[in-house]
Parts: structure tokens; sequence; C-alpha cells
């Protein structure tokens, strides 16, 4: 009458001997510690100190905290300089927004062809997004230097250009340099989120247009693009976003200048904040368009998710 | 409306892969040909070399008369059904049909009319304005059949358009595949599947491929018949056709031609064989008997009407008609009765 009692015991002996990776219990923290730990120390935290700060008259000189309420707020739409910056953000991003997403369209189809040699482009495509920004836009300082420009060089070869362009010295040139700079950086990412959607889309079905009877235009806006939409949607979402939270193109390139033509909202709450030492009004600033930007990503996210039910 | 022509097509894939071996075969205009094989005997291939899909290693393919070398399918006047149907997951039904015409530039009001009329020919006109993630797998593949139709189309190519559904709806598919074939008359038509039972009801001719090489063209009763080797007795009829090794040779005959003895009228060529009986199936009204003449297995399928009885566990006297024997050398070729 041993026996009973050896499969029962037999029977619960795995389950003990389970390894510790097996217990979802202590699996799914495990995992997921490093991340949250990660998000919460270097985001949460100091978006929560940002928003405090934002409601205190802290500056660098006195860190003493005393809560003045929205007057931070209020004192920063007052200030001409500010509503320079907001305007200026909100169309640089749309124009940055609008070119990353037609030339990583682009972009990617290029990518997606096969031809010889393509690893070689798509790293070289790639390079300008994983260049740190600071570094690449110091090349592009040099490029759209005043004096030595050698696209200035170019064009007065080509017989273009007479003198210099002074890109950065110009409000027009200077907003459309900070521009160009801005999508030159974004655009690979986008394409090559882009570029992920298109191997998504099955084969059978270009192969269907194909047999169709569609060329290359009438299979891109009416079979491509629409597959892709939920993708491009994200791909522009990231851009955008990217486009609006960067300070290092324009205080490298320009630092807002000339006259506060190129100025932008984080470069001027740097500028206020750190060089300045108005810290709760930079923070102020810092804050200001959380609520405009959470609900775009949402009504994006929300339209992407339609499309893809659909 | 056209002749479909091919000229020793060959078709090499990177890794050494030979999924056309020189292939030569003519399709008349308004002919249904059947390309039957096993799964990976490139059959599909040829379908995607003829759509233009893929460009031969070397050989040609001709559609009415053209050679078509190098021009991509939208030059080629071909349509195609594909087993997954590759509808588009984001148009409507009307939509996905309307698309080829679109495509070929037919005005708004006329491509419309057209698309209405070839759904409603295939059953579908009340579906026009859903999308095919909300249609059954029936329906995907009259969508995906009236996208192919809509331009009226000089080839018709369809790989495996029945293989996505199930068995019931298989039959009742195929049935209207016949009807429409019927109704498309004219229409040169190129079928491929591994499913013989539809290469027999659908294809005028069948042509049966392996490894790249096609191993016999003719009609379905040629096929069925008078196989050309051991390969093509074997891939058709189910139970398929039994094989008995003789000196030098090997002689075969379907399961249906080997009866009890005493069941049909004898003739002198007739072959006597005396068959250890294993089992006996019953499947529908026939009996499936599976035994053993010396050590090769045979089959015999007795039809409702022979009533003999069978046991199993014994030997009994069965016969052939020599009208029925087929021989075959030792190779798999066939040969030829009077020759020997």
């Amino acid at each position: 009458m041993s026996e009973p009692t050896a499969v029962g015991t037999a029977s619960k002996a795995p389950r003990d001997r389970r390894y510790l990776l097996d217990r979802e219990r202590l699996l799914a923290p495990l995992l997921l510690g490093p991340s949250v730990t990660y998000i919460v120390a270097l985001i949460a935290v100091p978006f929560l100190i940002a928003i405090t700060i934002a409601l205190s008259d802290v500056t660098v000189g006195d860190s003493s905290y005393d809560f003045v309420g929205l007057q931070n707020f209020s004192a920063i739409v007052e200030d001409p300089i500010f509503r320079r910056a907001l305007i200026n953000s909100v169309t640089f991003t749309a124009i940055t927004t609008a070119l990353v997403a037609v030339l990583a369209m682009i972009l990617s189809l290029i990518l997606s062809a096969n031809f010889r040699g393509k690893w070689v482009v798509r790293l070289l495509v790639l390079l300008p997004w994983t260049t740190p920004a600071a570094l690449s836009a110091v090349a592009w300082l040099w490029l759209l230097d005043s004096v030595f420009s050698p696209i200035d060089w170019v064009l007065r070869t080509l017989g273009l250009l007479h003198g210099n362009a002074i890109y950065l010295g110009r409000p027009g040139l200077a907003a459309a340099s900070v521009i160009a700079v801005q999508a030159w950086r974004i655009t690979p990412l986008a394409a090559v989120i882009i570029m992920a959607g298109l191997a998504a889309i099955p084969e059978e079905i270009t192969e269907a247009a194909e047999l169709d009877g569609a060329g290359f235009w009438r299979t891109l806006v009416e079979v491509t693009i629409p597959l892709n939409m939920p993708v491009i949607a994200i791909a522009t979402l990231f851009g955008a976003i990217l486009a609006f939270t960067d300070m290092t193109v324009v205080y490298v390139l320009t630092r807002g200048g000339p006259v506060d033509a190129t100025q932008v909202l984080p470069n001027w709450s740097f500028i206020r904040g750190i060089e300045g030492g108005d810290l709760a009004q930079s923070a102020a600033m810092a804050v200001f368009l959380f609520p405009v930007l959470l609900a775009a990503g949402i009504a994006i996210l929300r339209s992407v998710k339609l499309m893809e039910v659909r | 409306m056209a002749t479909v022509e091919v000229r020793a097509l060959r078709k090499h894939f990177a890794g050494g892969v030979i999924a056309v071996d020189g292939m030569n075969l003519t399709i008349e205009k308004g002919e249904h040909l059947v390309l039957l094989g096993p799964s990976g005997c490139g059959k599909t291939t040829v379908l995607r070399l003829i759509a233009g899909l893929e460009q031969p290693t070397s050989g040609e393919v001709l559609i009415g008369g053209n050679p078509m070398t190098g021009l991509p399918p939208r030059a080629r006047q071909v349509a195609m059904v594909v087993q997954s149907y590759a509808l588009y997951p984001h148009k409507t039904v009307l939509g996905n049909i309307i698309f080829p015409l679109k495509a070929a530039g037919v005005d708004k009001a006329d491509r419309k009319r057209r698309a209405e009329a070839v759904a409603r020919q295939l059953g579908i006109g009340s579906l026009l304005t859903r999308y095919p993630r909300q249609l059954s797998s029936g329906e995907r593949q009259r969508v995906a059949l009236a996208r192919a139709l809509v331009r009226s189309p000089s080839v018709f190519l369809l790989d495996e358009p029945l293989s996505n559904l199930d068995a019931k709806l298989r039959a009742s598919a195929r049935q209207d595949l016949k009807q429409l074939q019927e109704h498309l008359g004219a229409t040169t038509m190129i079928y491929v599947t591994h499913d013989q039972d539809e290469a027999m009801a659908l294809g005028n001719r069948i042509a049966v491929m392996e490894r790249g090489k096609i191993l016999q063209v003719g009609t379905p009763q040629e096929i069925y018949h008078h196989p050309a080797n051991e390969f093509v007795a074997t891939f058709l009829g189910s139970p398929p056709m039994n094989l008995l090794k003789r000196d030098g040779y090997q002689v075969g005959f379907r399961p249906e031609s080997l009866l009890p003895k005493g069941t049909v009228a004898p003739s002198i060529d007739d072959l006597g064989l005396d068959v250890y009986v294993r089992r006996v199936e019953h499947v529908r009204s026939e009996r499936h008997v599976v035994g053993v003449v010396g050590l090769e297995d045979v089959v015999a399928v007795l039809p409702s009407t022979v009533t003999a009885p069978i046991h199993p566990g014994q030997t009994q006297p069965f016969t052939v008609a020599g009208r029925n024997l087929r021989f075959f050398a030792l190779s798999g070729e066939r040969i030829e009765r009077g020759r020997e």
C-alpha cells in the first residue's frame, strides 16, 4: 500500500521544483521593475517637481518654496517673447511634421525596394538619427555659417548666389533653416517606423494590385498608404512630439535669434530657467502645453485605433 | 480569349531550387486546363510566370501569340485568384470589385454598373457595402472571383481557389465554378490544384506535374484510364492504382477493376489473382477490400451492385478484365501493350 503515497508525492514534486522564472507572480514584477523604476525616477518625479515649481516663486537665487498659484502662468502669457515662442513652436512643428510625413514616406519606399547595397544605404540614412542632436546641429552650424558656408560656395559656383545668404542671420531664412535641420533629423526615425509597416503589408495584396492593373501611383494611394495609415500616424505623432520638445537644434543654431524669430518654447524655457535663473517661470512654460500635447496624443491614438478596427 | 503558350520554361530560385524545369505547354483559346500535382511541384510558379509576377530564368510565355517576357502583369490582360483571395481589407466589396476597372480607366457610371452585374451573377449582390473581414470564406472567394472577372480578362488564372473552404462548401463551390465556366465559355482558364477531384471536375484537359516537369497532358479520362507512367497512375484515383511487380515489369489496374471471380464475364486475357482479404471497409455504398497478393498490397473497390460475400482472413479468387490491365516498366514508364 505504499504505492499510492509514492504517486502522490511524485505528482506534487515537479510543482515545487519549478524554476524561479516560471512563477508568474514573481516574474511579472521582476521584468517590469527596471522600466517602472526608470520611468518613475526620470519622468514621473521630474514632471511632478516641474508642476510643483511652476506653482511657486522658486528662483536659482532664492530656493525657498512659496506657493503662488497660477501667477507664473499669467506672467508668462503676458510676455511677448513667450507668445512669439508659442507661435513659432506650433508653426515650426506643423511644418516640420508635414515635411517629415512626406519625406519619410518617400524614404521608406526607397529603403523597402530591393537593390544592391541597400544595407549600406539604410545605414547611411539612419545616421542623422543616431548622431547626437547637439553634434549634428554643430555640423549644420558650420554648413550654414554666415561667411564660410559650403552651401553658399556651391550656390556661388553654380552662379545662383552672389555674396552670402547668411542663413541664420535673417528671420525667414533662420526659421527655414531650423525647420529643415529638424526635418532632416527626424525623418530617418519616421521612415524606419513606416518601413516596418510597409514590410507588414502581405505581398499578396500588392501583387493583387499589380494583377488588377494598378500602376505605382494607384497602388501607393489606394493600397499602400491606406493599409499603412495607422503606422504613418504613429510615426507622425512621434515626429511631432520630437520636433515640439526639442531645444538642441534652436539652441545651437540660433539661440532663438535673430531677435527671437526662431524662439521656441523649450529653448525659451531653458534660457529663462537655467541661464536666467527664474526656475518657476521656466517650469510654468515647460508644463504649459502638457494638456494640449496630451490631448493631441490621445486624439491621434484614438483615430489609429479606429482605423485598425476598420 | 487567347492562347497561352509556354516554351522551354525554366525557373530557378536562389538556393538551387528548380521550380519549373523546362516546360512546354499550349493552352488553346477558351480551353480550361488544370495543372495538377502534389504541393511543391512548381504548379503555382508556372501560374505566377504566366501572370508576370515572376520572370523566367529561361524560356518564354506567349499570350495570344505574343511573347510576354519582361512585361508586367498589367500588360498581360490576365486575372488571377489566389488561395488566400488577397482582398483589399480596407475596401468594401464594391471597392474591391471596382478596383481593376478604376485602374483600367473605365468611367465612373460604367464601372459601377459592371461591378454590380458581376456581383449579382456570383450571388454577392447584397454584400457590396461590407468589408472583407465581415464575410465568410465562401463569400470572400466569390468576391475574389468577381474582382478577377469584372475586367473580362482574356486569361483567367486560379491558384487553389477552393482550398480555404471547408469540405461541404468546397463541393458546392466546385459546382458554382463549373457553372461559371459555362458562362465564361470563351475565356481561357488555367486552374492549379492538388485535388484530383477538382481537376477531374473542372478541366477539359489536365496536365499532371511533378518536380517542375509535366508528366502527362490529356483529358480527365485519358489521365485516369491511360496514365503515362507510374507516378500519374498512383497520384490519381483514391485509392490509387494497384501495381504488382512481375518479371521485369509492373502490372497495374484500378481498384474498381479488381472484382471477385464470377462477377465479370470471363475472357482469355483476364488476370486471375488469389487475394488474401485482410479487412473490408464500407465507404458510402462501396466496399473497399484491403488485401494481399503474395507479398504485395492490393485494394479492390466493389460497387453496391456486387453482392458477392467477402470474408476477412480468407483467400478468395479475384479477376481483372484484360482490357483494364496497364503495364509499366520498372523505371515507371508505361509499356504499350502491343509491343510485348
